[in-house]
């Protein structure tokens, strides 16, 4: 309601307190809901919480730690790599190549992770050796569960990447590769130096995506015996019963490498907007300390 | 080449143009003299753009010739034959034609003064030394060196233009192209941009203009085409094209937008 104040000339607004009473009611309600079911969680007494803390930093489960690191940057970078190619192949005027990359996207994209890994796993079944540039090797010997889950991962997440990257391209106007080739710029010089840049803004945050998607993904390798965070807390597990706290264990280094991956995404994303607020005013300098 | 004038920077004979059934050139013919300042004009959809990006190779022509000064566009000469223009050939032709675009195209992640000096660092191989001194005294030139170090997404759609102005004179080219270089400005921010062209017409630049901007033609024109459904309808000064059209076709289109 409006009501002219006549102490002052100008017009003065009441508050109303109906929307800011329900505003409140709905926050102590969620937090009773919050705290309620954190209590049957926590105060169910049956998790050792002295069992997490001493098993967070065992040897046996750090091991897997690194083991899930580099699985995720093994296949974070390698699909960099077969991603660009495969997007280039796509967005190229040869039919032939355009058509291998559709196909390669739709059959990895299209079947599921854990099915691909569990598959290179067993290729030994069908493909007993192989022979590259006349030396024979047998399939066993190259195929670990390491090797396996590195190649499952990794072919997988380059079909996404593909299209992370092939979005990316896309979404840089068109006339951007004619200014720059209107200065005489080679069309290859015009992807590389002025569209793949702007490219990148977009292909971060997704990207981003990805690699925070393919960090926890590395946990369904433990099928294969790999040796990763979830494949090493699951053996302490089924050795001492401590499910619940293994569990547990898992999550809280899941958590902390994905926060550490989103705030350096988040930190990479304000480099790269910079020049495109409309505002006039000192703008981010590009370091990242 | 027989009959080609050698003042002619750009001369097409019959140049067709078709998008699968749509044919857009119908058999163009036009020359563009240097130091002449070519008006193009004519409704919308009649080819105009096609014409002029067929110049620096941004499209492609179907059929007849287009030169640009010694050599055939698309096309190189070995011994006596013509064959397809290799792309750092053709890279290297662009470089010598200005573009300016109706959406100005800046590169927006880099600076104004980055944007002019993109092709005489990148294209040129320039030092970073030698291109700032050239890209500041053209940002002068239009008037924006105080903005050197402003992003295109700082600048109004008036000040883009006119550093896309100084992007495409950067390397001395010896014709620009203008794509409706006014269409996309405010109306309050048109009068900037002209004013800069007005200029390099005054210094003797060959250019090649699409535009709506009747007016600013009659004023600074040396030749006026008339283009209408993908052929030339009527050429000439701006006086003989504008003032006293021989055409119905013409003169109703300029009814229509004054």
């Amino acid at each position: 309601m409006n009501s002219v104040n006549s102490a002052n000339t100008s017009l003065r607004i009441h508050r109303r307190l109906g929307p800011r009473i329900a505003n409140a009611a709905l926050a102590v309600l969620a937090m009773v809901i919050v705290l309620g079911m954190a209590q049957i969680v926590i105060g169910s007494g049956r998790i050792r919480w002295n069992i997490i803390v001493d098993y967070l930093f065992a040897p046996a489960v750090l091991n897997g730690v690194a083991m899930t690191l580099m699985l995720t940057l093994v296949s974070l970078l390698g699909s960099m790599v077969l991603g660009t190619v495969l997007a280039a192949m796509r967005i190229s005027r040869n039919r032939v190549l355009e058509t291998i990359a559709a196909g390669y996207v739709w059959f990895f994209r299209g079947t599921p992770v854990l099915v691909q890994v569990v598959f290179w796993f067993n290729l030994g079944l069908f493909l007993p050796q192989i022979s590259i540039a006349g030396h024979s090797f047998p399939i066993n010997s190259l195929i670990t569960p390491t090797t396996a889950a590195l190649l499952g991962l990794l072919l997988n997440v380059s079909a996404f990447m593909c299209e992370v990257i092939r979005g990316g391209l896309i979404a840089v106007d068109n006339g951007q590769s004619e200014a720059a080739l209107s200065i005489g710029m080679t069309p290859t010089q015009a992807l590389l130096r002025i569209v793949l840049p702007q490219a990148i803004r977009v292909i971060v945050p997704a990207a981003g995506n990805l690699a925070i998607d393919l960090l926890k993904a590395t946990s369904l390798v433990y099928v294969i015996g790999t040796r990763e965070i979830l494949g090493t807390t699951q053996s302490i597990a089924s050795q001492t019963f401590y499910v619940i706290e293994m569990l547990i264990v898992a999550s809280l280094w899941y958590l902390f490498l994905v926060s550490i991956a989103s705030f350096g995404q988040s930190r990479l994303e304000v480099y790269l907007a910079r020049g495109l607020s409309t505002a006039s005013r000192e703008l981010p300098r590009p370091n990242l300390g | 080449m027989q009959d080609k004038h050698q003042d002619d920077i750009v001369s097409m004979k019959g140049l067709t143009k078709s998008f699968g059934a749509h044919h857009v050139l119908k058999g163009v013919d036009l020359t563009v003299r240097r130091a002449e300042a070519s008006f193009i004009i004519g409704p919308s959809g009649s080819g105009k753009s096609t014409l002029l990006r067929c110049v620096n190779s941004l499209e492609s022509y179907n059929d007849g010739e287009l030169w640009v000064e010694d050599y055939l566009v698309g096309a190189e000469k070995r011994g006596e034959q013509w064959y397809e223009a290799r792309q750092r050939v053709t890279a290297a032709r662009r470089a010598r034609i200005g573009m300016v675009f109706q959406r100005f195209n800046l590169f927006p992640n880099m600076t104004a003064l980055e944007n002019v000096t993109a092709g005489l660092r990148m294209v040129l191989k320039q030092s970073r030394r030698e291109a700032d001194d050239r890209g500041r005294e053209l940002l002068d030139r239009v008037g924006l060196l105080d903005r050197a170090g402003a992003y295109p997404a700082q600048l109004s759609g008036g000040q883009q233009q006119r550093v896309a102005i100084a992007r495409a004179i950067a390397a001395r080219p010896s014709i620009i192209l203008f794509d409706e270089p006014t269409s996309a400005l405010d109306p309050e921010l048109v009068g900037e941009v002209l004013a800069v062209m007005r200029d390099l017409v005054r210094e003797g630049m060959t250019m090649m203009v699409v535009t709506h901007e009747i007016q600013f033609a009659e004023e600074v024109g040396d030749t006026v085409h008339f283009i209408d459904g993908g052929r030339v309808a009527e050429s000439g000064t701006p006086a003989e094209v504008i003032r006293a059209s021989r055409h119905a076709r013409t003169s109703e289109f300029l009814a229509r937008i004054r």
